[in-house]
C-alpha cells in the first residue's frame, strides 16, 4: 500500500484524485486541494482578463501538477492549437484532450481525439484523452501514445455517476495504461465503486462545485477514492446469493 | 519417476549411433539453442518477457483454498486468479471449476463443438525431439505424399462430410519445403472450407505466402516453456532454437493468418508452469492482436512407436481437466482443442465443460486414409507419430456428440 | 486595425511589448498568439503588430 503510487507519462502520484477547478471561486481552490490531498488538477485555457488581478496559479499550491484541458476544441486542430498554447504558459507538459462536437450533451469525440492524441503524443506532451468508453477507441489511443486513458461515467457535469460501468470495466480489463474515470461522478460512493472496479484515478469538478460545503465533499471524495483503491488491492470478498446450483457432476468421467 | 526417451535402433550405423550418444549425454556438443540459425527471422516483441516473468515467479505452492475460492467467485478471472486455479490448492474444487467453466463455454459457444481432422502428408524430420516418433534417429517408415497422394487422400476425407482440414508435416524443410506446403493447402481449398496449418515454424514473408495459398490459421506447439529443459529434449535441428518457435504464433499473424493455437505438450516439464506459460503466450498476444482468433490445446505425452513406455507422468486425467477449466476460467473466448490422444471417455466428458473442438477419422500416418477409412489396403504408408486413444471416425463422432445433446459443426467461417 | 482577443483595436504600429504594457497584462502569466502562431516571450519587442493581424492572449482559467 505504501508504495502504490500512480503513474502517469513516469511521473510518480501518491494520490488517485485528480480536481477539476472549474464553476467555483478562486479562493476555494487551496482549500480544495488541501482537503481533497489531490496532487493534480485541471485547468482551461482562455482568454485572459487584463481587469482581474488574480491569477489562478497563485491559489494553486507549487507542488501540484497542472493538468491543462482543451476544452472548447471542437476538432483535433483545435485541440492541439491550445495544447500548445497551455504547453507554453509554462506548466509542464501535461494536457488532457477534451473535443466536443456536440454541445447539447457535451459527448466528447472519440476519432478526433486519437488523431490530437497521435499529434500531440509526438511532439512530447503526456497525453490524457477524455473519451467515451470504447474498447477500440481505446486501442487506438494506446497505440495512438496516451499516456492514460480518461473515459466518462455519464454525461460531463451530470453527476449521474457510473452509466457505463461495464464498459469501463472492460477498458481496466484491456488496456494496459492507467483509466482514469472523468465526467459524471457525483457522488463519493461512486467514485469509490470506480476505484474498487480497478481504476487508476478519479477526476471530479461539478460534484464539488455544486456541494454545499466544497472543502468538506473535496475531504470525503479522498476518503473514497482511498477506500475504493484499499478495497481493490484488498480483492473483494464473496457475495452470498440465494438458492444454488444443483446439477449432475461434471466431472465422474475422469480415471485416476 | 523420469520417462526414458533415449532408444537406439540397429539399423543406425556406428557412427550415427556415436553422434547420438554424444548429443544425448554431452550439451556442449549441441548447437547452443540460444541462437538463432541461419534464415530465422528475428522479430521486436515484449510478449515473451511479460510470459516468462510471470512463470518463472509463479510459485503455486503458496496458493490455498481461500485464493481458489475467490477466483471462482470473481466474475473477472485476473492472473492471480488463473495462477490459483492452476495451483494443487485447487484440485479439490474440480467440480465447481467444471462447473463454472461450462457456464464460460456456453456463454461464448453455446453448445457447439467444432469437428475436423488432421493429415499427415509427411513424415521426414531433421530434429531429435526426444519424446517424438518422428524424431530423425528413430527408425520408422518415411514417407512424403505426391501431389496426386494428397489429393487422393484430401478426396477420402471430403467424402467422409468433413470440410475443416489441419496440413502437418514432419520438421524438414528440405523434405517438404513452403512450396510443397503451399501446394497442398491449395488444393485443401479445394475440398475443404477451412485449412489449417501445423507445420514447422516460419518466417513472416513466407506466413504471408501460405496464407494466399489458401491456408489461414497456424498451429505450433511450444512443448515446453522451461528453457532448461527444453534444451535437454530437444537435441538436434532448427526446433533447439527456443525463442524463434515462441515468436511463431506473432509471426504468423503478422503475416496475415486468421488464427494460431498454441500449446505445451503436457507432461515433459512442471506441467502447472507449462500451462500458465501457455495461456499466458495466448493472453498478452491476444492483446496485441485482439482481431485474431486463439486457441489451445493440451497434449499430453504418448507412446511412440519404438518405446511403448512413453507417459505423462503425473499429468493425470484429474489434473488434465484442472488445467482446461482453468483455461475456460480464464480465457472464456479462446478456442480449446482435445486430440485424439486422450480416450472417447475424456473427450466426451471434456466437451460438455471446456473443449470446443475435437478431430475425428484420424490418422497420424502417411498416406492411410484410405485403409482406415474403407479398409481397403493400396500402396505404401508412413508411419505414425504417435498412437491415438479414441479412433472414431466422423459418422461416429458426430452421432456421439449429438447424443450428449451438444451441436457438432463441420464448419461456421466464411472465407472473405 | 487589429483584433485582439476578438475586439478590433487601434494598435497597428505598436509592438506585442508596447501593447500588453498599456493593456497591464502580466507577461508571466500568459501566451500570445499572432496569427495562429505562438509568439515566443523574447520576441514582443521586436514583433510589430500590422493591420489586420489576429491575435489571441490566453492564460489559464478554472475548468474541469
Amino acid at each position: 500500500m505504501e508504495n502504490d503510487k500512480l503513474v502517469i507519462a513516469g511521473h510518480e502520484f501518491n494520490s488517485r484524485f485528480i480536481l477539476g477547478s472549474g464553476k467555483y471561486s478562486m479562493k476555494l481552490i487551496e482549500a480544495a486541494v488541501k482537503d481533497a490531498g489531490a496532487e493534480m488538477i485541471t485547468l482551461s485555457v482562455r482568454r485572459a482578463n487584463t481587469k482581474e488581478h488574480e491569477n489562478i496559479l497563485d491559489y494553486i499550491p507549487k507542488n501540484v501538477t497542472l493538468l491543462p484541458n482543451t476544452s472548447g476544441a471542437r476538432n483535433a486542430d483545435e485541440a492541439v492549437r491550445i495544447a500548445r498554447l497551455a504547453r507554453e504558459l509554462g506548466c509542464g507538459n501535461f494536457v488532457k484532450i477534451e473535443i466536443m462536437r456536440d454541445t447539447k450533451y457535451l459527448l466528447p469525440d472519440n476519432s478526433e481525439t486519437i488523431k490530437a492524441t497521435e499529434t500531440l503524443a509526438k511532439e512530447g506532451f503526456a497525453v490524457l484523452p477524455y473519451m467515451y468508453p470504447d474498447l477500440n477507441a481505446a486501442r487506438d489511443l494506446v497505440s495512438a501514445g496516451a499516456a492514460a486513458v480518461m473515459p466518462l461515467a455519464s454525461p460531463i457535469g451530470s453527476n449521474k455517476g457510473l452509466a457505463t460501468k461495464d464498459f469501463i470495466q472492460i477498458l481496466i480489463d484491456e488496456i494496459d495504461l492507467p483509466i482514469i474515470v472523468d465526467a459524471g461522478i457525483g457522488r463519493p460512493s461512486q467514485a469509490c465503486e470506480a476505484m474498487e472496479m480497478g481504476c487508476a484515478a478519479v477526476m471530479a469538478n461539478t460534484a464539488l462545485a455544486t456541494a454545499g460545503d466544497l472543502p468538506l465533499m473535496a475531504a470525503a471524495f479522498k476518503q473514497a477514492i482511498e477506500a475504493g483503491r484499499k478495497a481493490y488491492l484488498a480483492r473483494p470478498g464473496r457475495v452470498l446469493t440465494r438458492g444454488g446450483s444443483s446439477s449432475d457432476p461434471l466431472t465422474g468421467f475422469l480415471r485416476d | 519417476m523420469e520417462n526414458q526417451f533415449f532408444v537406439d535402433s540397429e539399423t543406425l550405423s556406428e557412427k550415427a549411433l556415436e553422434k547420438k550418444h554424444r548429443l544425448e549425454n554431452d550439451p556442449s556438443v549441441r548447437a547452443d539453442f540460444t541462437k538463432y540459425m541461419e534464415g530465422m527471422e528475428v522479430i521486436e516483441s515484449d510478449v515473451c518477457d511479460n510470459v516468462m516473468s510471470h512463470m518463472e515467479s509463479y510459485d503455486y505452492s503458496k496458493y490455498t483454498a481461500l485464493d481458489v475460492e475467490a477466483a471462482l467467485r470473481h466474475e473477472n478471472c485476473t492472473i492471480e486468479d488463473f495462477k490459483a486455479l492452476l495451483s494443487p490448492a485447487a484440485e479439490p474444487f474440480l467440480e465447481q471449476m467444471a462447473q463454472k467453466a461450462r457456464l464460460e463455454t456456453a456463454k461464448h459457444f453455446g453448445n457447439t463443438v467444432y469437428l475436423f481432422t488432421p493429415l499427415y502428408i509427411a513424415n521426414y524430420c531433421e530434429n531429435y525431439c526426444v519424446y517424438c516418433g518422428f524424431n530423425c534417429y528413430n527408425q520408422i517408415k518415411r514417407m512424403k505424399l505426391s501431389i496426386e497422394q494428397i489429393e487422393h487422400e484430401m478426396k477420402v476425407i471430403a467424402d467422409s462430410g468433413m470440410e475443416e482440414i489441419l496440413i502437418l508435416t514432419g520438421e524438414s524443410r528440405a523434405q517438404s519445403d513452403v512450396h510443397y506446403i503451399g501446394e497442398a493447402c491449395k488444393l485443401a481449398r479445394k475440398y475443404f472450407r477451412m485449412v489449417g496449418l501445423e507445420v514447422y515454424p516460419v518466417n513472416t514473408e513466407e506466413y504471408k505466402y501460405l496464407h494466399k495459398c489458401g491456408a489461414d490459421y497456424v498451429t505450433v506447439f511450444q512443448e515446453t516453456y522451461d528453457k532448461t529443459k527444453y534444451e535437454t529434449l530437444h537435441l538436434l535441428g532448427h526446433k533447439r532454437v527456443w525463442r524463434y518457435r515462441f515468436d511463431t504464433q506473432e509471426r504468423a499473424l503478422r503475416g496475415g493468418m486468421r488464427g494460431v493455437a498454441f500449446s505445451a505438450l503436457l507432461g515433459l516439464s512442471d506441467f502447472r508452469k507449462d500451462a500458465l506459460a501457455s495461456a499466458l503466450h495466448v493472453y498478452f498476444l491476444q492483446r496485441k492482436f485482439p482481431q485474431a482468433e486463439m486457441s489451445l490445446s493440451c497434449p499430453r505425452l504418448r507412446p511412440i512407436i519404438n518405446n511403448d513406455k512413453i507417459s505423462p507422468l503425473d499429468v493425470h486425467e484429474k489434473q488434465l481437466c484442472q488445467i482446461l477449466c482453468a483455461y475456460r476460467i480464464f480465457l472464456p473466448y479462446v478456442g480449446i482443442t482435445v486430440s485424439t490422444r486422450e480416450s472417447a471417455e475424456f473427450r466426451n466428458g471434456i466437451v460438455k465443460i471446456a473443449a470446443t473442438k475435437v478431430s475425428a477419422g484420424v490418422s497420424t500416418g502417411i498416406g492411410d486414409h484410405e485403409s482406415k477409412y474403407t479398409g481397403k489396403q493400396e500402396g505404401e504408408c508412413g508411419d505414425e507419430q504417435f498412437e491415438i486413444n479414441d479412433t472414431r471416425s466422423l459418422e461416429k463422432m458426430y452421432g456421439d456428440i449429438t447424443g450428449e445433446g451438444l451441436q457438432p459443426v463441420l464448419n461456421d467461417y466464411l472465407y472473405v | 486595425m487589429v483584433k485582439i482577443n476578438g475586439k478590433p483595436l487601434e494598435t497597428a504600429g505598436k509592438t506585442v511589448e508596447e501593447y500588453l504594457a498599456s493593456a497591464g497584462y502580466d507577461k508571466a502569466r500568459i501566451v500570445v498568439e499572432l496569427n495562429e502562431v505562438i509568439i515566443p516571450k523574447e520576441s514582443y519587442a521586436d514583433t510589430v503588430l500590422k493591420d489586420g493581424d489576429a491575435v489571441e492572449i490566453v492564460a489559464f482559467m478554472g475548468g474541469g
